[in-house]
């Protein structure tokens, strides 16, 4: 049966995350925003993010359309880094981006990822890791960019 | 020689095959077809003993590929009923048949205020040339829209085509909904206004018999890949007239005819816009491909083709939580089918379907205009070729099953 290796995929908490996605909405003063796309299949996330005076993320939401992994993924990705500086923030941006990838990384490391660390099963589908990995891109990009807004492709 | 479909599909080692431990049912022939033993054997033959380049050596081995060449050139106008082999232009493919018009004849041709007329079903490569082309020259960009169940609306067609009009780019059949569209008509109508057809045949060349004068386009562009052929080859046809008018494309070898210091002559067709080295090998994979094609027939193609959707179109419509888009009604339909699961984006369909060895396509199928049209994001597509069977439907339909199962059986919350 083809299906069960999906199993390891679509795990119940990623289902979960995907049908009742966290802080999926819009921000009301958000100090950073990003849309990114993704040209392969026309998803789209805009990313907002609300920095503290002391560059802690005090607040983020996101909106937009995309597959089961792509909505899981920033819903887990906001669980993660709320709460967290701003380098805390790309540090663990880093980590998701090299584990997908198949780095190895500290059990510490992968821990701070929370829920999002389940998603190191992409790497068994490699057609589907830009469907994880949209979302923590737009967090490196809103946090590294001097603009306020961006919208890009 | 003449082809039993049933046995077909042992010409095609490819599908031969399990993947995810399933045997492999290969529904994606919109993006490219699989090539028969037929048309590999032809480029493994021309290599290990034609291979040189054409229309230059005086040698033996530079003549027989030059008759290799123009022989596959005389194939494809046969196939598609051009009056002289002349007007069959090698490309690259589809996309850079269509920018050759565009930037040739519509450089020339479109001036400030004219109109291009496109239908919102386009591909992009039978879109953005068009619209930048537009840009340039400061002309209007047209859209015709669709009927509710999908196919080209006519009305708006005779609207939008005015006397303003100079280019009229329809596909001849919607990569996305399978839609089949009336080019002989839309080409009147264009005629009719004193505006040149274009017609983009990516999806129409390997299905069904295509008789360009009988269509009477302008210009008609197709890609080799998806009829079976290899991919880097592709053909343009157009009416010698316009081809004669028209500057070149490219500059270089081979489309010459004196060069000199501070000036230049070019070659008569069709080397006029086939400069430099071309896809001499890929010609010759192409020409096996139309053999092949032509030996089972393109009526018999089509026929097989929509047996296989007018059996799975109403099972797919009638399937709880399926949205299918574009003709609901098989008879004006080819084998490509675009549709939805009810809450399910499709590239997780796309990636279930994988895991029990089908094969289909997941995204806006580049026609983002449309998909917006249609208020999607997305659409899974699944498309079928000769060697596939109602078997390989059925398969689709089962994995289709399975995976809704899959995905209510996982999901926390019941609906």
């Amino acid at each position: 049966m083809g299906l069960s290796k999906l199993s390891s995929l679509y795990r119940e908490v990623i289902l979960d995350h995907s049908d009742h996605p966290h802080h999926k909405h819009a921000l009301d003063a958000a100090t950073h925003t990003i849309t990114l796309k993704n040209p392969t299949c026309g998803d789209v996330i805009n990313l907002e993010i609300k920095l503290s005076a002391d560059e802690h993320i005090e607040d983020i939401g996101f909106t937009g359309e995309g597959c089961t992994i792509s909505q899981s993924s920033a819903s887990m990705m906001t669980d993660a880094v709320l709460g967290k500086s701003k380098e805390e923030a790309l540090h663990m941006a880093k980590t998701f981006s090299d584990m997908v990838m198949g780095k190895t990384h500290d059990q510490a490391d992968l821990d701070q990822l929370e829920d999002a660390a389940i998603l190191s099963s992409i790497m068994s589908f490699p057609a589907r890791i830009k469907c994880a990995t949209l979302s923590w891109w737009a967090l490196q990009r809103a946090l590294l960019n001097d603009k306020p807004s961006e919208e890009e492709e | 020689m003449v082809k039993n479909l049933n046995n077909l599909r042992a010409d095609f080692p490819v599908l031969d095959q399990t993947v995810n431990d399933e045997a492999l049912v290969y529904l994606d022939n919109a993006a490219t077809a699989q090539r028969p033993n037929q048309v590999i054997a032809a480029l493994t033959h021309f290599y290990q003993t034609d291979n040189a380049n054409v229309h230059r050596g005086v040698h033996s081995l530079a003549e027989r590929a030059t008759a290799d060449y123009e022989q596959a050139r005389r194939k494809v106008q046969t196939f598609i009923n051009a009056a002289e082999p002349e007007t069959v232009i090698f490309t690259k493919g589809t996309t850079d048949g269509l920018n050759l018009v565009a930037s040739t004849y519509g450089e020339q041709n479109v001036a400030a205020g004219d109109e291009i007329v496109i239908s919102i079903m386009e591909h992009h490569s039978n879109l953005i040339p068009w619209q930048q082309l537009a840009h340039r020259k400061n002309a209007t960009l047209k859209y015709i829209n669709l009927t509710a169940d999908g196919q080209l609306d006519l009305d708006d067609a005779q609207a939008k085509i005015t006397d303003r009009t100079k280019i009229v780019a329809v596909a001849h059949a919607s990569n996305v909904m399978g839609t089949i569209n009336p080019i002989k008509e839309l080409a009147r109508i264009a005629h009719n206004h004193g505006a040149i057809f274009v017609g983009d045949g990516a999806q129409a060349v390997p299905h069904m018999a295509v008789d360009v004068q009988d269509l009477d386009v302008d210009f008609y562009a197709f890609s080799g890949h998806k009829m079976m052929g290899p991919t880097g080859i592709g053909v343009l046809y157009g009416k010698r007239a316009l081809l004669e008018a028209m500057p070149p494309y490219q500059f270089g070898g081979e489309m010459i005819g004196f060069v000199h210091q501070f000036d230049s002559t070019w070659a008569e067709l069709p080397y006029k816009f086939e400069a430099g080295t071309q896809n001499i090998a890929g010609a010759v994979g192409l020409g096996a491909a139309v053999d092949y094609l032509t030996a089972v027939g393109m009526p018999t193609v089509q026929a097989h083709e929509h047996e296989i959707v007018n059996y799975l179109l109403p099972k797919l419509t009638e399937m709880p939580g399926v949205t299918v888009y574009g003709p609901q009604d098989p008879a004006n339909h080819t084998g490509v089918i675009a549709f939805n699961l009810d809450g399910l984006h499709p590239h997780d369909v796309a990636t279930a379907l994988d895991m029990e060895g089908v094969a289909v396509r997941a995204g806006h199928h580049c026609a983002q205009p449309l998909m917006t049209y249609l208020g999607l994001t997305a659409t899974a597509r699944a498309s079928f070729y000769l060697y596939n069977s109602v078997a390989d439907a059925d398969q689709l339909l089962v994995a289709l099953t399975e995976t809704k199962e899959f995905f209510n059986h996982g999901t926390v919350e019941t609906k």
